[in-house]
């Protein structure tokens, strides 16, 4: 029983390490945490000012839910529509531009639907649409998936009652979908971000990108500390101040992967 | 192995171990003196207990995982607490999904002992509580094997540490986690990686417990 | 403790109805043949079974015993189970009497050995040192050589009557007539449920007043 209870002991002490009170919750998306983003990202801010960036990874849709039931101290997603109710309602104090990247069409390299190439999103699922090709959709109500749906509505499709058997609708992360999409040699939507550091591509490529509507705009909230009372808001407020500044833009700029800069800072454009 | 470093996998390693073994150690507190007081009672309901005990082992962890969620949420009765997105969050989920294993086992193997043993603990004036107790560490040897099947289950399990931990790296991600984040990524060898080294730590724990099981018995019968 | 009495008493449709007083003295042997509810009266006296009608009842409160065909040991040394049933009877200090007990049936050379790898014999000598233990004023005996071979029997035997000699009732249930004949004072024979007879022991053997007893020494009784 001594050696039972000296094991317990370790453990409630292992466990207890990893309370530290110096740190915030910050609910973000599986794109910028799935493509190493804040593995980069948080450790510059931490050193500079001993806060621990505690990162939970749910869709832009989920983030700003749990938000809503006060389990963060800010929000940094890419949904703008959504950020905008949001504080609207009262969740959050206010939204700052962050940074942008960019959504990419990716698809078998054999292109079924003829669309590689292509500048054009919009004529591109036109044809898909037209053509039945297989389509992976995040289904999740992530900033991804939102930003899909609205492309449909560009093309004129109302995709909720369009989709037959060839639109697979996962309701999962992009990763997850990525995986599928390669499974079922399918189109997808994805962010440029975790298409580059995704590694299981199969036969995927990217089909199209470039069009002006594929521009994905990340914004940062703070949680409302009237609704939320515990909300650490001024450790949040200097992470987001610093997202925002020079140092913290830099930051963002300099994550590249083989080379290639994933995310653009555009804090106060 | 550079790439193990990079994930800080002893971290992780380490982490999923605490988690896992505070959670079966928790359960078996609970779940011992449940099933034994189960076996040995009697009382109206007691049949219904045990069916629904026995049903609980089938618990599907991310239930598990979005009930203890709800409960620690900042929006639930515990959110003042703070413990969502802690290992003590994980810990609390898995305990609740496990001692109903402990518990259900617990009670089999003592209500088996408890026919071979009732009469003459009854001739010597033991009943109840203290029956219940003598009849627990007369079985020890299957309660082992009930507490490793908790241990499994719970090492084992994505769902729950999922939802109620949040993944958070370096602060909540365990083996389960980070296999199912390589996997998101698309890196499939690592994550493949991963699970045997996890299979191996759980191998190598119910490795133990069997060595210490075999001189235990050698010494006690 | 004794006289016992038994007033009335029936246990479904095994035993009864019937009315009996156990006292202070004779070896008590129960006779019967397989069936006839011996196993099911020594529970009721020994109170494992409550009767459905009729009264069981001690005449002072005590310290009684039983040692059943199967001896049922803890998981444990063989020290640590007589230990086990003093610490239930509330002894403040168990090692010792514990080992004197162990002494007596001669099973001190396993005192440290688990019980569970004893031999059948040696188990119930365990059985009877932990009552022997526990001084009790009755001992119940339940075929308790049944499943043994006959050197073993002549162990159990002999210190069945060391207890007899320190003063401890008797009552004890067989369907051996030679163990009967050598432990008995008195026999009461059980046939179907209910008491045929009720002899001292050389008088029931040599002379039995009733054709079921006749045959059942005779050994013409089917096993019921």
């Amino acid at each position: 029983m001594g050696l039972i209870g000296k094991v317990l002991v370790g453990l409630l002490v292992a466990l207890s390490a990893h309370a530290q009170s110096k740190f915030i919750t910050v609910a973000s998306t599986t794109s910028t945490e799935q493509s190493g983003f804040f593995k980069h990202l948080l450790p510059v801010f931490e050193k500079k000012t001993g806060i621990q960036v505690r990162v939970v990874a749910l869709g832009t849709g989920q983030a700003l839910d749990m938000a809503r039931r006060g389990d963060a101290d800010v929000v940094f997603v890419h949904a703008r529509p959504l950020e905008d109710r949001f504080v609207a309602e009262g969740h959050g104090v206010q939204r700052f531009e962050v940074m942008y990247n960019d959504f990419v069409l990716v698809g078998p390299k054999s292109d079924p639907a003829a669309v590689a190439g292509s500048k054009d999103i919009v004529q591109a699922l036109r044809k898909i649409h037209r053509s039945k090709t297989a389509f992976v959709s995040r289904g999740d109500k992530s900033g991804t998936h939102f930003a899909e749906v609205e492309l449909w509505k560009t093309a004129g499709i109302d995709i909720a009652k369009e989709k037959g058997a060839w639109y697979r609708e996962t309701g999962s992360g992009m990763g997850p979908a990525l995986n599928t999409a390669s499974g079922l040699n399918a189109y997808i939507l994805s962010d440029r971000g975790t298409w580059l550091s995704f590694k299981n591509r199969g036969e995927l490529a990217i089909a199209v990108e470039g069009d002006r509507r594929l521009f994905n705009q990340y914004g940062v909230i703070l949680v409302n500390p009237a609704k939320h009372a515990h909300v650490k808001k001024e450790m949040a407020q200097a992470f987001i101040d610093w997202l925002v500044a020079r140092e913290g833009q830099e930051a963002i700029a300099a994550y590249k992967i083989n080379g290639e800069q994933l995310f653009f800072p555009n804090a106060g454009n | 192995m550079s790439i193990f470093a990079d994930l800080r996998l002893w971290d992780i390693v380490a982490l999923s171990l605490a988690v896992s073994l505070s959670a079966v150690a928790l359960a078996t507190l609970a779940g011992l003196p449940l099933g034994a007081a189960l076996a040995v009672g009697r009382f109206p309901g007691r049949q219904a207990l045990i069916v629904l005990l026995n049903a609980l082992m089938g618990l599907p962890p991310v239930v598990v995982g979005l009930a203890v969620y709800l409960l620690l949420s900042r929006a639930g009765p515990l959110g003042e607490l703070g413990l969502l997105f802690t290992p003590w969050a994980m810990v609390i989920a898995q305990t609740v999904l496990i001692t109903p294993i402990i518990a259900a086992l617990c009670r089999q193997a003592v209500e088996d002992a408890w026919r071979e043993y009732e009469e003459q603990l009854r001739s010597l004036g033991v009943h109840g509580v203290r029956a219940a107790l003598t009849l627990v560490w007369d079985t020890r040897f299957s309660l082992v094997t009930a507490v490793l099947a908790g241990l499994g289950r719970a090492s084992a399990e994505v769902g729950a540490v999922m939802i109620v931990g949040g993944n958070i790296d370096g602060v909540t991600r365990v083996m389960t986690t980070a296999i199912a984040l390589e996997t998101s990524k698309g890196d499939l060898p690592l994550a493949l990686g991963l699970g045997i080294v996890l299979i191996g730590v759980v191998l190598a724990l119910n490795a133990a417990a069997s060595v210490v099981k075999e001189l235990a018995q050698r010494r006690y019968g | 403790m004794l006289p016992l009495r038994l007033e009335g008493i029936a246990f479904k449709d095994v035993i009864g109805p019937l009315s009996l007083d156990i006292d202070a003295g004779p070896s008590t042997i129960i006779l019967g043949a397989n069936g006839a509810g011996k196993s099911v009266l020594m529970r009721l006296m020994h109170g494992l079974l409550a009767p459905t009608t009729g009264r069981v009842s001690w005449n002072r409160a005590g310290r009684q015993a039983m040692v059943f065909q199967r001896p049922v040991m803890l998981r444990r040394s063989a020290l640590a189970n007589v230990v086990y049933a003093l610490e239930a009877a509330g002894v403040a200090e168990p090692e010792k009497p514990a080992m004197e007990a162990l002494e007596e049936v001669g099973l001190a050379h396993v005192a440290r050995r688990p019980a569970r790898v004893l031999s059948g014999g040696e188990q119930q000598r365990l059985a009877l040192a932990r009552a022997w233990a526990l001084h009790p004023d009755v001992l119940f005996l339940d075929e308790p050589t049944a499943s043994l071979d006959p050197t073993a029997t002549r162990e159990i035997e002999t210190v069945i009557r060391a207890f007899d000699a320190a003063g401890t009732k008797i009552v004890m249930a067989t369907h051996n007539l030679g163990q009967a004949r050598r432990l008995g004072d008195e026999v009461i024979y059980l046939h179907q449920g209910r008491v045929m007879e009720r002899t001292p022991a050389e008088e029931f053997f040599a002379k039995p007043r009733t054709p079921e007893a006749a045959a059942f020494i005779k050994g013409e009784l089917p096993w019921v």
